[in-house]
């Protein structure tokens, strides 16, 4: 089943220094329980892209499907949960009272929440910090409590912009390997923006490549790894020939404007 | 002999507060407790001894000690000018200012064009000087404690306001991207994130209402009051050369302002305990 | 000035309360002076009137309605009639005369600058002794912020007599008031500012070995001048405040704070709203200067706010 479905989309910004072309005849589809990594240079429109399948940003051209309605409807429905770059936990609640704020606005009742809350930080191995502030716990955990919130409300599709771009790699390769976990346990659909080779090889079955100037894809790479897969798989020489093909087409991007 | 002891008190307190601050306790609590009292009671102790070895009039400037003996003396006059003039006066009007600059923000929030025009409008009208709307509001409310009320109303109501408009304005991108991702509405935003981010930025504007409402309520009273309030008290004693009970109101009137003032910042740090500056 | 039309719509909506405002604050007024002047009154007794609301009795009487926006000493008077005298004390009388709000805008104005200027000044001077010196900044500061909440303009119109009994009258005593009330803020509002460089920065002013008057004028003054001018704009407000109070136990009355008592112990309201709007409108014209000259340097150095 197609879960996002992106046919020609265009996405323009008016600037005072002329059009700005953040998407441009974008084509995709994603299929239920994939996890589709969006790797590329700043400009690229990996971010955009993903905002728009959020409702976040309006295209200008084409069309895109979220669960076979519109972004805007998807919205509504509450279909997906949204990670942003930062935890962005609001300080004056606790990590329960964070995770809740979602399934309050959507009105679950109160019996239900606490019940979620505690099923959801389990996922996240972060049991037992229900009552703790988000300024005690690190950076990572933070992330981590962040992707709970994500979770809580049962959505089957996860949007997660650049999540642990501003932690350090060991906490990264942890976190990493709990995401799949995660994502095995779950069988949601993940669309996930990142900066990172490794981590983009690491996380996905299909990768999909894009370059600048225009904001287009130059490649999507279908992943031949198994869908188990342990840390040290990124040793193995399939690992490699994958991540070669990924620098190639981010390569093949930056020289074209040359 | 007296000025001789002065300036000896002088020397003395500060170097004790010299060596307490530069020395190896210096960041300690209790230091920075001590040094500005030391200092205070330096500065009493001076006025004490300059006054009596000046020989200065207490017509014109009462020592300490008088002060002290009177307020000590006074203390049923000087509570019932509290109640008057803090408690009805004062804390009313700051109530009713609060609650109108409340709505008047939330109201201002909705619309970018009410924000626009609303804020000079206000900042002019809180440019009305006191001594010139006092009077009026005197003559149409009476001198009861409704009139003193309503002119700290009026002064509290624009510095609440503009804080707290900036406060509802405060919010990152990203944090109302998630309540769209939410599909949450207008109010659900507000109570859940708009008005818990907005707190810091209102107890700044609760503060600086704290010193004008207190403000307020005295100077409204220069203008018509019953026979009780702070501001009626160091009118008459001025007029009956009382200079001694004059400065004992002013005590209470300092006593009072820092207590409400306190009071505000302990309030606000129980209630924005979150907040960066609070940790 | 894409602010003008929101700014201008909300004028027009608070002229049009305050026209609405008028009849019923002046209805009792104006039912009594008619019914002096032979004019039949819906109550005819005083006495009744005084149970009925002001909206009432203008419904009962709509023929006097308009004699209330002309009436002579009004409870509340019409915007034209605040709009009149003072265009008539600014510009149709001389400069010199008792009667202009130009003669009495300056004696308030003078006092208010000088005030503001060694307020300021001392402030300033101050701040810098608290940022450099341990001492100050323990014994003084927590003195500095407390004398904030307290009252202190109560006492204005007492030191100015005091002051009086002593000689000193005139222009100093209400310029020593508005000094003092400037001060503070601008001491607090220094201190905050000359400390506002990061560490990082200061770390770098180590780093060449700069010493403390280097380091003050090259990075501590110019990043303190965006909360340097907002010290400046409350100082001039406060010490445009502090000597209207002042102006308050002088037996000559002038100055704007003498304006609005004459009118007020004289029963000339147009006199007090004259000189109140005249007086917010001073600030108002104060603090925009400071506005102008803040953006224009800010600008120039290149801080200027988002």
């Amino acid at each position: 089943m197609t879960v996002i479905s992106a046919k020609n989309l265009d996405l323009t910004f008016e600037t005072n220094d002329g059009p700005v072309h953040a998407l441009k005849g974008v084509d995709l589809d994603i299929k239920q329980g994939d996890f589709v990594s969006f790797i590329g240079p700043s400009g690229c429109g990996k971010t955009t892209f993903l905002r728009v399948m959020a409702d976040l940003e309006q295209p200008t051209g084409g069309e895109i499907t979220v669960n076979g309605v519109s972004p805007r409807a998807a919205r509504e429905a509450r279909a997906y949960g949204y990670v942003f770059q930062a935890a962005g936990l609001y300080p004056w609640r606790t990590i329960g009272g964070n995770i809740r704020l979602p399934l309050e606005i959507m009105g679950v009742p109160k019996a239900e929440q606490a019940a979620r809350v505690a099923r959801v930080l389990e996922l996240v191995e972060l049991g037992g910090f229900e009552k703790k502030f988000p300024w005690q716990l690190s950076g990572g955990m933070q992330q981590r409590a962040s992707i709970a919130r994500a979770l809580a409300f049962d959505a089957d599709l996860l949007l997660m912009d650049e999540p642990f771009g501003a932690l350090d790699e060991i906490v990264r390769d942890h976190l990493n390997e709990q995401l799949l976990k995660l994502w095995e346990r779950t069988g949601k659909t993940i669309a996930f923006v990142t900066h990172s080779i490794p981590e983009a090889v690491y996380l996905s079955t299909k990768i999909v490549v894009m370059s600048p100037r225009p904001g287009r894809i130059t490649d999507v790479i279908e992943s031949t790894l198994p869908r188990e897969r342990p840390l040290d798989i990124r040793d193995s020489a399939e690992f490699l020939k994958i991540a070669h093909r990924v620098r190639e087409g981010l390569r093949a991007g930056h020289s074209d404007e040359g | 002999m007296m000025v001789a002891l002065a300036c000896v008190v002088w020397v003395a307190g500060w170097w004790v507060n010299v060596r307490l601050a530069n020395g190896p306790a210096g960041d300690a609590r209790w230091v920075k407790m001590l040094v500005p009292a030391i200092f205070g009671l330096t500065v009493l102790m001076m006025w004490e001894l300059l006054v009596r070895g000046f020989g200065i009039s207490p017509i014109l400037l009462p020592p300490p000690s008088a002060i002290g003996v009177r307020l000590a003396g006074e203390v049923p006059t000087l509570w019932a000018d509290f109640r008057q003039t803090v408690l009805k006066g004062a804390l009313t009007g700051y109530l009713a200012g609060m609650v109108a600059a409340f709505a008047v923000a939330v109201l201002a929030d909705r619309s970018e064009f009410l924000t626009r025009g609303i804020l000079p409008v206000g900042s002019f009208m809180a440019a009305l000087p006191i001594v010139g709307t006092a009077p009026i509001l005197v003559k149409w409310l009476g001198s009861g404690w409704e009139s003193k009320a309503a002119v700290v109303a009026v002064m509290v109501f624009f510095p609440i306001l503009v804080n707290t408009v900036a406060g509802l304005k405060d919010t990152s991108a990203m944090q109302r991207d998630l309540m769209r991702t939410y599909a949450a509405g207008y109010w659900a935003t507000l109570f859940k994130l708009r008005l818990p981010a907005a707190l810091p930025f209102m107890f700044n504007g609760l503060k600086i209402a704290t010193t004008l409402a207190l403000i307020g309520a005295i100077v409204a009273e220069f203008f018509g009051s019953p026979t009780v309030g702070m501001g009626f008290r160091i009118s008459t004693s001025f007029g009956q050369l009382a200079l001694d009970m004059l400065w004992a109101e002013i005590v209470v009137a300092a006593l009072a302002g820092s207590g409400f003032y306190g009071l505000v910042v302990w309030l606000e740090k129980r209630v924005t305990f979150w907040h960066p500056s609070q940790r | 000035m894409k602010s003008v039309v929101p700014v201008l719509t909300v004028v027009l909506a608070v002229l049009g309360i305050w026209l609405l405002a008028v009849v019923p604050m002046n209805m009792h007024l104006v039912a009594d002076q008619a019914q002096r002047s032979g004019v039949a009154v819906q109550p005819d007794t005083a006495r009744e009137r005084q149970e009925v609301s002001g909206l009432a009795l203008a419904l009962r009487n709509p023929g006097i309605i308009a004699q209330t926006y002309t009436a002579k000493r009004p409870r509340l008077p019409s915007p034209h009639q605040v709009a009149g005298e003072m265009y008539e004390t600014i510009f149709e009388k001389r400069i010199t005369s008792k009667r202009s709000l130009v003669y009495h805008g300056w004696v308030t104005l003078a006092p208010t600058l000088l005030g503001f200027v060694i307020g300021t000044g001392l402030g300033i001077m101050l701040a810098v002794g608290i940022v450099y010196s341990r001492v100050m900044d323990r014994s003084v500061m927590p003195w500095a912020i407390v004398s904030q909440t307290i009252p202190i303009v109560a006492l204005a119109p007492m030191v100015i007599v005091v002051l009086g009994s002593m000689g000193v009258q005139g222009l100093l005593p209400k310029a020593l008031i508005a000094a003092y009330l400037s001060f503070f803020p601008v001491v607090v509002g220094m201190v905050k500012g000359l400390r506002s460089p990061s560490a990082m920065q200061l770390d770098l002013m180590r780093t060449y070995n700069a010493s403390s008057s280097q380091g003050f004028w090259a990075l501590r003054l110019p990043a303190s001048t965006p909360y340097l001018f907002t010290s400046l704009k409350i100082g001039i407000s406060a010490s445009l405040v502090g000597t209207i109070v002042a102006e308050l136990p002088s037996p000559v009355k002038a100055g704007f704070g003498g304006r609005m008592l004459v009118g007020d112990q004289y029963g000339q309201p147009l006199v007090s709203w004259a000189a109140l709007f005249a007086a917010a409108l001073t600030a108002a014209a104060l603090v925009g200067v400071f506005s102008a000259i803040e953006r224009a340097t800010l600008r120039r150095m290149g801080m200027a706010p988002v």
